[in-house]
């Protein structure tokens, strides 16, 4: 797995575009969104995964299209905010905009490589709680805490889980 | 511009969709109004799932319980389960009952108050954001469930109705911070709000910092807030701190210590009395001790099964032996008293009258004797108060 730099960056036109059935679009995030609300009943522990987010990553990524990135983030984020006691939008928009720029960077980077796809898991996880802490107290004027340090914690096991989570989902790529 | 468009498209769409969630997330605070056909869509495509994934989940469980290990056991475990979380909120309901007719001497406010109608459900989902303090069961409107009715354990309060779907509801948790509740403290003295705080302890709000609260106090629902009935547990003071302007204590809460599998949705409140003592400590009535131990007043529990164990029992028989030895014999008043000069010298921490008294007259064995140590006042109180009322000796609340 020794990728060159060179290697690494990609053109629109040199890398693979993932194709999956429409099915995988509909029951992956479906069953992300189910493990959200019930693993965590009898789990708590694990209440810490954001498996939509890691969903929302990875189809991004791997479909590199920024236009379905953003709508994948949209629509299992407001799936998300229905089934939370915020108001419709709040994951929704921080959805959008990580599905938009994973997608940005599928288009340039080869996503394929598990250290990359560790950095990008960790870092939108930062991006999106830290996007909807800001969130919450512009538009919500909540006063959460800034608890950062849970957030990298939390922010590199998702990133451990989304890699395993990724490699999983590769064979369904695979498969279709 | 179209040029602009097309060069920019999918900036410009992700623009667009931004504007329209910022729309509806606006629209939504705004009017403080939910857009209650999303979350109707969506709940309702979720629950089916949720329920088939209980059910397997149930089932495989089921299954192996009922018919490997245990062969039906496990249902009818679940009905005397049922059975013992309704016993116990009637338990409660009617030992409240009866400590009020205990007090006010009123059978018939006793007869005339009903309990409150529950419905039971289950807990099948918890909210989808890793932060939420919200789970869904599975009633809804279709069984009866309304916005802001109360939900509840046997073991006292658990949170709110914030929304009935068709075939799910959602329940506001008492730990989140979007929850409220009056509380009164258990002596009816101290009134507040309660509210989650979003960690596992809840905040009583807005008492004065005159007001006089302690760890360990019970606090329940005050029935303030025309959700909560009156009188169900809410949690246990952990602490108390004086603060600007108002004292900040912290609540233990009780109805969410077990977990959370099955809860009961009040569909018609019934206010009920605060019961003077909290639940578990609250008096049971022990039957007098056996007439084989009554039959033997005043003789040395020492000289039995059990060796003395104060110094005023040490004393006792001291002198009790002395006289013995002298011939005398304690009670009949046939001849004078004993000579106890030769007695040890050791200053007695017991004061000399109580050692003077003849054992004889002393019912040293008469009462049950206290499980705990923590518990010796309030049988010591009990029994003094039930001997004032002409109750027999030994017979004693705890």
């Amino acid at each position: 797995m020794a990728y060159s730099s060179v290697r690494m960056l990609l053109s629109q036109s040199d890398g693979p575009v993932s194709r999956f059935r429409a099915w995988v679009f509909v029951v992956v995030p479906l069953l992300a969104i189910l493990f959200q609300v019930y693993v965590p009943l009898f789990f708590p522990i694990l209440g810490f995964l954001e498996m939509p987010l890691l969903v929302v990553v990875y189809l991004s990524l791997t479909q590199r299209s920024q236009v379905g990135g953003l709508f994948t983030g949209a629509l299992i984020g407001l799936a998300q905010d229905s089934l939370s006691k915020n108001p419709l939008g709040m994951f929704g928009i921080c959805k959008t905009l990580v599905g938009y720029f994973a997608a940005s960077v599928g288009v340039h980077f080869n996503v394929d490589n598990t250290v990359i796809r560790l950095m990008l898991s960790f870092f939108f996880y930062l991006f999106h709680q830290l996007l909807y802490w800001v969130m919450q107290r512009m538009l919500l004027a909540q006063q959460p805490p800034f608890d950062y340090q849970s957030w990298l914690l939390f922010g590199a096991l998702n990133a451990v889980v989304g890699a395993s989570l990724f490699h999983f989902l590769d064979k369904l790529r695979a498969a279709a | 511009m179209e040029s602009f468009v097309n060069r920019y498209r999918s900036l410009t769409i992700l623009l667009l969709v931004i504007f329209a969630q910022f729309l509806l997330l606006a629209v939504q605070v705004k009017n403080d109004q939910d857009v209650r056909f999303i979350r109707v869509w969506t709940v309702t495509a979720v629950t089916p799932f949720a329920r088939v994934v209980e059910l397997l989940r149930g089932g495989s469980v089921g299954f192996f319980r009922n018919y490997i290990l245990l062969h039906d056991e496990d249902a009818e475990n679940r009905r005397l389960r049922d059975q013992v979380g309704h016993l116990k909120l009637e338990n409660i309901f009617l030992k409240n009952e009866l400590n009020t007719a205990e007090r006010a001497k009123a059978l018939g406010v006793f007869q005339a108050r009903i309990p409150s109608k529950t419905l039971a459900a289950t807990v099948i989902g918890t909210g989808a954001g890793s932060n939420a303090k919200v789970v869904y069961v599975d009633a809804g409107s279709t069984r009866g469930v309304e916005r802001g009715m109360a939900v509840v354990t046997p073991d006292g309060i658990v949170g709110k109705v914030i929304a009935a779907y068709p075939t799910a509801s959602e329940i506001l948790l008492a730990t989140d911070a979007d929850f409220a509740a009056g509380v009164v403290s258990q002596d009816g003295a101290v009134r507040g709000t309660l509210k989650g705080q979003g960690t596992p302890l809840l905040k009583v709000d807005y008492v004065p910092i005159q007001e006089k609260v302690q760890v360990g106090q019970w606090f329940y629902t005050s029935g303030d807030d025309r959700i909560f009935p009156r009188g169900f547990p809410v949690g246990v003071v952990r602490s108390v701190r004086d603060a600007q302007p108002f004292k900040e204590i912290l609540l233990d809460p009780v109805g969410l210590q077990h977990g959370l599998e099955d809860v009961l949705i009040i569909t018609q409140g019934a206010h009920q009395d605060i019961p003077p003592t909290p639940v578990a400590d609250q008096p049971v009535y022990i039957a007098p001790s056996t007439p084989d131990d009554e039959s033997k007043p005043g003789l040395p529990a020492a000289a039995g099964a059990s060796p003395p164990i104060t110094e005023a029992d040490k004393l006792r028989l001291e002198y009790q032996a002395s006289g013995e030895a002298q011939g005398h014999k304690f009670g009949s008043g046939e001849s004078g008293p004993p000579d106890f000069s030769g007695i040890a010298t050791t200053p007695p921490r017991i004061p000399a009258p109580a050692a003077a008294v003849p054992a004889a007259s002393a019912p040293v064995n008469a009462g049950p004797k206290p499980v705990t140590g923590a518990t010796t006042k309030t049988t010591e109180v009990t029994r003094h108060s039930n001997q004032a009322n002409g109750e027999p000796v030994g017979s004693t609340k705890r």
